[in-house]
């Protein structure tokens, strides 16, 4: 009690100073700060499991949408379980268990030096592209692959686009393409939002009968075919390319195609 | 006192106009009114920041230092924000991702900072909360009122409820993208400050330089 009144003391004594004076400033300074820290993170520790939840809310409500699978009025958490998340290491094709599933963070892996690889050729505009990526398995009833969703981004006008694109089990037929994260022009780039523009991924084929690579996001129906081809955006040109060229990596050698080869082959 | 204290939270909303007559804040104002529901709780994210910056400031006015005083309440504004920010990120996450950017942007709004040290340093704590409260509220009627002009007719909605259907989802509408992109505030806001002074001319503010008749000689 005794310390209690001392330290009341210490303070009335500073605030009875002049209010310009230096000891006071430099008190002031300091005990501002020193509250406003405190509240700050105090608000920033007691709401981060909440944001947390938010976030990984956000991510697998997307996955589902990509899926054809959400609704709105069920659990996600309990939906979500329909999924068999796995880590895939994209030059071998082949699934790891290097990695704790529930605790990889493909962003985290894409930055450190140790488990990614700085692009040289960088079509999609991404600098350093992790070796291993979490994918997503929704099986059928007999517990053959049904479709795989696979995570993509890229760069677009303003901003990286985070997305996933939803295969059929025959790893070339493409069942949806979604971002749930970018910050594109409202009304003009960020249409990739639209359902109507994501409705015309649907059914649409990644390769031509020789495997090699035709889909294309373009203004002008390629000679491939009408099968290989999503409209591009209108007003919207560099958005577009932005997509074109992330789809086009993310489904080349450098991105799944090995997996994709070994989902062909079946096994998985 | 009740009087004037109604007249704090009243008169900021039409005759002393942070945004139309005082023309404070103007770039959020571009960003965030293409739609709606995010200028509204972007309003609501200012009122709150202007009202407790105000109130707090008004606490330790006679304490702050004055070669200090706008780094104190830059720190006390920049908590407050850290706060909503903090807050829309855990509950209401998907208006938290279309702000982004310019909910951490509401500290260096000038209607924050121009109330703190035009009426916090000098008033106390109530009515400079009351102060904080109307301001808010003046730039979220401007806010508003360039929402709805935008989104009406930038996406055919209001609060994302389809009003007019637009051609991209099969009806008639062609929405005009120009509203959708932030120089459209731009005129809106001025259209708004004209009509404001045609109302009240006693907004107009005098001329700096008159043109002069020169007699031909």
């Amino acid at each position: 009690m005794a310390d209690n009144n001392e330290n009341q003391g210490f303070i009335k004594r500073f605030l009875a100073l002049p209010t310009d004076s230096v000891p006071k400033t430099l008190f002031v300074a300091v005990a501002l700060c020193l509250v406003a820290s405190m509240i700050v993170s105090a608000a920033a520790v007691a709401l981060r499991p909440q944001q947390a939840i938010n976030a990984l809310k956000d991510k697998q409500v997307n996955i589902l949408q990509v899926a054809g699978i959400y609704d709105p009025n069920t659990d996600v958490i309990e939906a979500f379980g329909a999924f068999e998340p796995q880590v895939l290491e994209l030059e071998t094709g082949l699934f790891t268990d290097e990695f704790d599933i529930a605790t990889f963070d493909d962003r985290k892996a894409a930055d450190d030096p140790a488990t990614s690889v700085a692009l040289t050729d960088d079509p999609a505009g991404i600098g350093r592209q992790g070796k291993f990526v979490t994918v997503y398995l929704l099986r059928d009833d007999t517990g053959g692959v049904d479709k795989v969703i696979l995570p993509i981004h890229g760069y677009g006008l303003w901003s990286t686009l985070y997305g996933f694109i939803a295969l059929e089990e025959n790893g070339n037929d493409i069942f949806g393409l979604q971002f749930y994260e970018h910050a594109e022009t409202p009304g003009l780039g960020a249409e990739v939002d639209n359902p109507r523009w994501k409705a015309l991924w649907s059914g649409k084929k990644l390769a031509d009968d020789n495997g090699d690579l035709q889909i294309s996001v373009t203004k002008a129906v390629p000679a491939a075919g009408e099968e290989y081809h999503v409209d591009a955006l209108a007003g919207a040109t560099l958005t577009t390319a932005g997509v074109h060229n992330l789809v086009n990596f993310w489904m080349g050698e450098a991105g799944y195609k090995p997996f994709l080869e070994n989902l062909k082959a079946g096994g998985l | 006192m009740a009087q004037k204290r109604r007249e704090m939270l009243i008169d900021p909303l039409v005759d002393n106009n942070p945004i139309t007559l005082q023309v404070l804040g103007i770039c959020s104002a571009l960003a965030v009114t293409s739609s709606l529901q995010v200028a509204f709780v972007m309003s609501i994210a200012v009122t709150f920041v202007t009202a407790f910056s105000s109130m707090f400031i008004s606490i330790i006015r006679n304490h702050i230092p004055g070669s200090i005083r706008i780094i104190v309440q830059m720190v006390i504004i920049a908590s407050l924000v850290i706060l909503v920010d903090q807050v829309l990120k855990a509950y209401a996450f998907e208006i938290s991702k279309t702000l982004s950017v310019f909910v951490g942007l509401i500290i260096t709004n000038c209607i924050v900072m121009g109330r703190a040290e035009a009426f916090a340093m000098k008033n106390p704590p109530l009515d400079s909360f009351i102060d904080g409260v109307g301001n808010g509220l003046g730039y979220g009627l401007i806010l508003m009122l360039v929402g709805i002009i935008r989104e009406l007719f930038g996406s055919g909605s209001l609060f994302g409820i389809t009003i007019l259907e637009t051609v991209n989802n099969g009806g008639w509408y062609v929405p005009n993208g120009l509203l959708l992109l932030p120089p459209s505030a731009f005129f809106i806001i001025g259209l708004l400050i004209w009509a404001f002074r045609a109302w009240k001319p006693e907004q107009v503010e005098e001329r700096e330089f008159k043109i002069q008749n020169v007699e031909a000689h």
